[in-house]
């Protein structure tokens, strides 16, 4: 296997902490600690690991309202995340934010975004900007969507800018088989959303979104495609959400016990120690050493986020302008 | 010459002041070159803006140099990275435009006719105008976008609005409406230069209209009105090119020997509300100009803050001249009576003065 040893630990504490974040997030959410709704990622670990094993902070990612695993994934601090789900000052976004909108612009993350398919953009203009800059080796631009967001228009105008411009982006399509609890096989007109990257003049390829291998292999070749300025590339992950699409959201009303308890025979997490152990590549205490620090983790970030002050009331007017002469408290 | 004196074309500050009579479509396009050359980061995109390509050297062609020649002549200087003609899709290209300026770059669009805003909406909305706020402060979005609005040109129903005021309406967003050359040059430079999304809105009919305007470069900051003309009876407030409708009615109104005040808005968010209530307390009578529908307008806005800041200062209520509430017609007559005239301020005025 091509990957160094570093890598490889980087990936397991990646997909744990991705796992263990979205675990502790929901339960801290049931409990009444998180102020809002929450999205939960945990079943898809392997998409954002594999892609972002491959980024720099140079490197701009634009993510989906289920974002929490892109966001590790490009390195932003899980104590910070999670006081941004308790909507506190200490958060990612001094709490105005929340799950929907986490963001580091220091660690090339353009924020998770919770309109379906709004982020695309954002993306392609990211490597826009690198090609005009001529930093497209540097600096690409990954956009993370759904199969809910393959059926937004922006999607198609995005693929078609990506490509008539020649930009380094990467289209990675996180097929979880359900928008909210419609079935991709009844909203998406193909068995494959790839497929449609023909139709834009980019590679478009299925890989299995349960096997951070398979995503790394791909990731990989899609990224030095664009960082040697061949244009774009689209990725379709096929994965599977734990979770319901939402904290409070009932899977049991529109998916099947069998099919839940096949994707979890596939699990990623399961999946990479299986390989890693067969492969004599790590061991099974350094495996645990890295879950343990991954636990404490958690617990610092709950502890965290529960001790960290609300946000003053004033920062309500804060930063909807960089200037602006007009009030913006409202009238009363 | 200082920016307040820019500020103040009627006042002493055009004494002396070098310049020279120009197009409204030639200082547009001057400014944007001269802004490009200022600062290698800002950069022009939108349909056509240079217009068809030769198939066989793939070199632009400038076709169209733009909707209206606005960008004409441009791709020859900055080339084809910098003055970059897109595929038609708003959403696609304004998106990226935001995706661009949240990591560094100034873009400038051209979404062509003011009604396409509405295929961008939510690039401008969800993402253009939020992601300062919902980051946390953590980035700015330094992005303008220019379209051109208003009815009278036969351009019908979906190529003829003026509702700047739904941009207006969107905490994050800028909006600034230039009535002439002057205020064009002024505020094209303030808005690129602004780190802050902003949108200038030019009406079609400015386009051909011809002013002074000061060879210095000079910046008109936003959230200013000015005064057009001064007087004592009445105020009437115009944006964009209900400014020159305005300055039409008041000549008329001076004949009968009304003295009738205008105030041209410039900016619309942010707005000045203090020259709104210094002219009104001084007329103590006002008529606001919009040719954009009644509804949840500018024009109700400016009246709620008159009513709220100035009812003190009032001799009569606060009337409005607008368009009615519907569609912008197609047949000029229909057209025609669609656009508030000069004919409508008189009469308003009149009706308020009790001059009838």
């Amino acid at each position: 296997m091509d990957i160094s040893k570093e890598k490889l630990e980087w990936i397991y504490t990646t997909m744990y902490r991705i796992r263990r974040f979205e675990e502790t997030m929901l339960e801290q959410t049931l409990k009444g600690n998180s102020m809002g709704v929450a999205h939960t990622s945990d079943g898809q670990e392997a998409p954002p690991t594999g892609i972002c094993a491959h980024l720099t902070d140079k490197d701009w990612i634009g993510s989906t309202h289920r974002g929490h695993g892109h966001c590790i994934s490009k390195g932003l601090d899980t104590s910070a995340m999670m006081a941004e789900v308790f909507g506190k000052s200490t958060g990612q976004c001094g709490g105005k934010g929340g799950s929907m909108h986490i963001s580091d612009f220091s660690k090339g993350m353009l924020g998770a975004n919770g309109i379906v398919g709004a982020s695309i953009p954002l993306a392609v203009g990211a490597a826009l900007t690198a090609k005009l800059k001529g930093i497209e080796n540097e600096s690409v631009g990954v956009s993370f969507f759904g199969d809910g967001a393959s059926s937004q228009g922006v999607l198609h105008e995005s693929m078609n800018l990506a490509s008539v411009w020649k930009l380094p982006v990467i289209f990675a399509c996180e097929n979880n088989g359900y928008a909210e609890a419609t079935p991709s096989w009844y909203a998406v007109s193909t068995e494959d959303v790839s497929a449609r990257a023909e139709g834009y003049g980019m590679p478009g390829v299925v890989v299995d979104g349960m096997d951070v291998f398979a995503v790394y292999d791909a990731a990989g070749e899609a990224i030095a495609r664009a960082r040697a300025g061949e244009g774009p590339s689209f990725l379709e992950l096929k994965t599977y959400r734990y979770h319901g699409h939402f904290h409070a959201d009932d899977t049991s009303k529109y998916r099947k016990p069998e099919e839940e308890e096949y994707y979890k025979s596939l699990d990623a997490i399961k999946h990479f120690e299986r390989t890693v152990s067969k492969q004599k590549l790590m061991t099974e205490k350094k495996l645990k050493s890295i879950r343990d620090s991954v636990e404490q983790e958690m617990l610092d970030a709950v502890e965290f986020a529960l001790s960290s002050p609300m946000p003053e009331i004033s920062t309500l007017y804060d930063d909807v302008y960089v200037n602006y002469s007009n009030p913006i408290a409202g009238l009363r | 010459m200082t920016t307040s004196q820019a500020n103040n074309p009627l006042g002493p500050g055009y004494e002396g002041v070098a310049g020279s009579e120009m197009r409204f479509r030639d200082i547009f396009r001057d400014t944007l070159r001269a802004e490009m050359n200022r600062d290698e980061d800002v950069f022009l995109m939108g349909e056509d803006i240079s217009g068809g390509f030769d198939k066989d050297t793939k070199e632009p062609l400038d076709a169209w140099g733009g909707p209206f020649a606005a960008t004409k002549g441009l791709v020859q200087e900055f080339g084809v990275e910098r003055i970059r003609d897109t595929p038609i899709s708003e959403a696609g290209f304004v998106g990226a435009a935001v995706g661009s300026a949240l990591t560094g770059m100034r873009p400038v669009v051209d979404l062509m006719y003011f009604d396409f805003v509405t295929v961008a909406f939510d690039q401008l909305l969800s993402n253009a105008a939020k992601s300062r706020y919902m980051f946390g402060g953590q980035t700015k979005v330094p992005l303008t976008l220019f379209a051109r609005s208003g009815a009278g040109t036969g351009h019908a129903a979906q190529h003829s609005e003026s509702f700047y005021s739904m941009l207006a309406h969107i905490p994050g967003l800028k909006v600034v409406v230039p009535s002439d050359p002057y205020s064009v040059k002024g505020l094209l430079a303030a808005a690129i230069r602004d780190d802050d999304p902003v949108f200038l809105v030019n009406d079609k009919k400015l386009i051909n209209l011809t002013g002074f305007v000061p060879d210095e470069e000079y910046v008109i900051e936003l959230g200013k009105g000015r005064y057009m003309r001064r007087g004592t009876d009445v105020t009437l407030v115009g944006m964009s090119y209900t400014s020159v409708v305005c300055q039409k009615a008041a000549e008329q109104l001076a004949e009968s020997g009304i003295d009738a005040e205008v105030i041209d808005m410039m900016s619309l968010s942010p707005f000045d509300e203090d020259i709104l209530i210094e002219s009104v307390a001084k007329t103590n009578n006002v008529v606001i100009v919009d040719e954009d529908t009644p509804r949840a307008s500018m024009s109700s806005e400016f009246a709620a803050v008159i009513a709220d800041k100035g009812f003190d200062h009032l001799d009569s209520p606060v009337k409005r001249v607008t368009s009615p509430h519907s569609p912008v017609p197609y047949n000029s007559a229909l057209e025609q009576a669609f656009m508030p005239q000069p004919e409508d301020i008189v009469k308003t005025v009149r009706g308020m003065l009790g001059r009838d």
